[in-house]
């Protein structure tokens, strides 16, 4: 154990702050939930590429740096002290790419990686339908082999980024006769194909963050099968291994809100607060504190040559009981003023973006696996508690 | 940069679990609750033969010389079996204590007899003035006490005993007064203070270890008892709310034990600096004991608030730990008057503190 930075490590820290306090936009960005916002995010997306920064961990042959874990919590650290924009690509980088690398052919890493890399393609995931939300085996849009292509028909729900993306990665039934997680086959469908439907719904904050698919008569090349036909599942379990762990929820996005909410909290301590924010403040400390510590000490495992356990399943629910509680208890500290939607340059500098956070963290007990799901998976597979 | 135990490390936790698991079992610790000590002898003897106690006194003193990350593995064994004899006390806090007297050149020939005794077996107990009481006091042979910031080293014969009744039977706790008188000093005002304050360190810590230890095996008793009972035809574990009552402790000690490492690398590299790692220890490890407590309990239905059931040796053992060598209170206190200093390092970027002061990188 030796928990001090390698003179390459703090070189390379000092590379990411230079680079990010020379190119982070000074403004923040409109939200990438609308159309003027998601093509700022875009451009962000391909200024980071330009420095080789948009995902480090990749090989350098695919725009990245080669860099292992724990250079990518570095960078992560880095970019959210930097208050650098939210990665609109994220389904892609986060969770698609990581799948590409381990079970696509060298034509579709070709094919695929580069252009996510410059942000000329942004993704967006469809793994929900209507009848198929915390249960995903019950699948039923279904991928019919004809010659060289798949015809896709059928439906997808809460398909995040889908209104302005430019494609979209899911699971679809390949096997007409399968049932439950046999017969799956994740393929990669461009959003503007003949036959699609996109119909977007507003989130909570008003925005349509996230939409339906219709698919009607789609038809795809073979070429977009990731996988194996009828491998889905499988691959689909490791992606959502990917999205509830290290990556998509990096622990500096809840350190540096902890940072702020102290930040709040010392501003407002001369006053009279309700005597259970000083505790929450400490825990919302403390507990991002805790998910850093338990991410460096994955990543150790890994680089290490370890591989995760049955207990990476803790992180999703950590990570998204750690959000909601640094949001109510900001929304506790702005008091009666917690209900403006800041709207004027003076109320963002008074109230911030606490209440959008506030808002997004309701849905992350129920996105990537409900917590009551995650619970499920961790007394049955960690713990080793009967199912039936 | 690496968050991880070294193989040599897990062996030798691996060792000391074997023989903490055989040696310790429920039956053997409900045995000594009749007994006038408390205490397995033959236990201390066999963990005295392994070189435990002095095993984080350098090998010049007669110790293994290793450190607290060498040893936090097997504290949190100590607490997976309740173990009732202090080991972890000895090897975690009294022996650094004398370590460190020795090392400054304090009092006189008694410190290493004292650690000598304590080497070859004998109890040697620190009082800490944040705590009340003293564990296992009448079988200490030597004692190392506070009176304002002195710290004090006396033999048994020279201080009076008045023990209390523990709620946790395993427990044989004693308040122990003493004549403070420059005979028996070791260490006065700020050289006092500063030896306080690392054994305080030391002592929350040892005590976290034990918290998380003892959690898991609440957890693991749990989850045989839920698997075995059945109900409606059905195992009680296959019920959603019995499987969430387990998950919520599960994730409390999956996240508590790195902080416990961290604090154990940082009380061992930097013990000036260790304070608010080894608070937020302290404080996580008491949260997932007592949810455990409390979850585990209530999953072992009435059979949980029986006196048959073993799991009150660690229900009650997690009630007692939680609250010594501070409680959560003074905890976070320590850690809420850090938040609010001004120039507190937070952030992404300051996990480990600064990445580029010279005694944080590197070789």
């Amino acid at each position: 154990m030796d928990l001090r930075y390698t003179q390459e490590q703090i070189a390379f820290r000092d590379e990411v702050r230079s680079w990010l306090e020379a190119n982070v936009p000074k403004t923040p960005l409109p939200s990438f939930d609308t159309a003027e916002g998601f093509e700022a995010h875009r451009a962000w997306e391909r200024t980071l590429a330009q420095g080789n920064w948009g995902m480090v961990t990749w090989p350098e042959a695919f725009g990245g740096r080669g860099c292992d874990l724990l250079e990518w919590l570095i960078f992560e650290e880095e970019y959210y002290r930097a208050g650098a924009p939210l990665r609109v690509n994220q389904n892609g980088i986060f969770l698609l790419a990581p799948t590409l690398m381990e079970y696509g052919t060298e034509a579709q890493k070709a094919r695929f990686i580069p252009a996510m890399a410059k942000g000329d393609e942004i993704w967006a995931q469809g793994w929900s339908e209507p009848n198929a939300g915390s249960d995903m085996a019950a699948i039923r849009c279904r991928a019919v082999r004809d010659g060289d292509d798949f015809v896709i028909s059928g439906q997808k729900i809460w398909s995040t980024r889908a209104v302005y993306a430019d494609w979209v990665f899911g699971l679809f039934r390949t096997d007409p006769a399968s049932e439950r997680h046999h017969g799956l086959s994740k393929i990669l469908v461009p959003l503007n194909a003949e036959g699609i439907t996109v119909r977007p719904i507003p989130q909570l904050n008003g925005l349509p963050g996230f939409a339906e698919i219709f698919f009607d008569e789609v038809r795809v090349p073979a070429f977009n099968l990731l996988g194996g036909e009828g491998e889905g599942w499988r691959i689909a379990m490791a992606t959502a291994g990917f999205e509830r762990g290290l990556m998509l929820r990096s622990p500096a996005r809840f350190q540096q809100a902890a940072k702020r909410l102290v930040e709040l909290y010392r501003s407002r301590s001369n006053e009279v607060l309700d005597p259970t924010i000083e505790d929450a403040v400490l825990r919302c400390y403390m507990d991002a504190e805790a998910y850093a510590l338990s991410t460096y000490q994955t990543a150790s495992l890994l680089c290490g040559g370890g591989s995760i356990g049955p207990e990476a399943s803790c992180n999703k629910i950590f990570w998204s009981e750690l959000d909601l509680l640094i949001h109510e208890t900001a929304m506790k500290l702005l008091g009666a003023r917690a209900e403006i939607e800041p709207q004027t340059a003076q109320e963002f500098v008074d109230l911030g973006t606490w209440l959008d956070g506030f808002m997004f963290a309701q849905s992350g007990p129920i996105y990537a696996g409900t917590n009551e799901i995650q619970r499920n998976i961790i007394a049955e597979r960690m713990l080793g508690m009967p199912r039936k | 940069m690496n968050f991880t135990f070294t193989e040599d490390q897990q062996m030798f936790a691996e060792a000391a679990r074997s023989v903490l698991t055989a040696e310790v079992t429920s039956d053997r610790i409900r045995e000594r609750w009749s007994t006038a000590s408390g205490l397995d002898r033959s236990l201390l003897k066999q963990v005295q033969e392994l070189g435990l106690p002095g095993m984080l006194v350098p090998e010049a003193l007669g110790g293994l010389g290793l450190g607290q990350t060498d040893f936090v593995m097997m504290a949190q064994t100590c607490g997976y079996v309740a173990c009732p004899e202090p080991i972890v006390e000895q090897v975690m806090v009294t022996a650094p204590l004398l370590v460190d007297v020795l090392d400054k050149g304090l009092g006189d020939g008694s410190v290493q007899t004292a650690l000598d005794a304590l080497q070859s077996g004998a109890l040697v107990a620190t009082g800490h003035p944040i705590n009340p009481f003293i564990n296992f006091a009448e079988q200490a042979e030597w004692f190392l006490l506070g009176h304002g910031e002195g710290l004090y080293l006396l033999p048994a014969n020279a201080v009076t005993v008045k023990p209390s009744k523990s709620v946790d039977p395993s427990r044989r706790i004693a308040e122990v007064t003493f004549e403070a008188t420059d005979a028996h000093c070791l260490a006065k005002g700020e050289s006092g203070a500063a030896l306080w304050r690392a054994t305080l360190n030391r002592g929350a810590l040892a005590t976290a270890a034990q918290l998380v230890g003892l959690a898991q095996a609440m957890i693991d008793q749990s989850v045989r008892y839920t698997t075995d009972r059945e109900q409606f035809g059905k195992a009680v574990g296959a019920n959603q709310a019995v499987k969430h009552l387990l998950a919520d402790v599960a994730v409390q000690i999956e996240y508590a034990k790195p902080v416990i490492y961290r604090a154990a690398y940082t009380a061992e590299i930097s013990p000036t600096r260790a304070d608010l790692a080894v608070s937020h220890a302290k404080v996580a490890a008491a949260r997932a004991a007592l949810l455990a407590s409390r979850h585990c309990l209530q999953a072992h239905g009435a059979m949980g608030y029986t006196w048959e059931c073993d799991l009150q040796i660690w229900v009650k053992r997690a009630w007692a730990l939680a609250r010594e060598w501070g409680d959560e209170g003074f905890h976070k206190n320590r850690i809420h008057e850090w938040l609010l200093r001004p120039n507190a390092l937070l952030g992404p970027d300051l996990t480990f503190g600064r990445g580029s002061i010279t005694d944080s990188v590197a070789a």
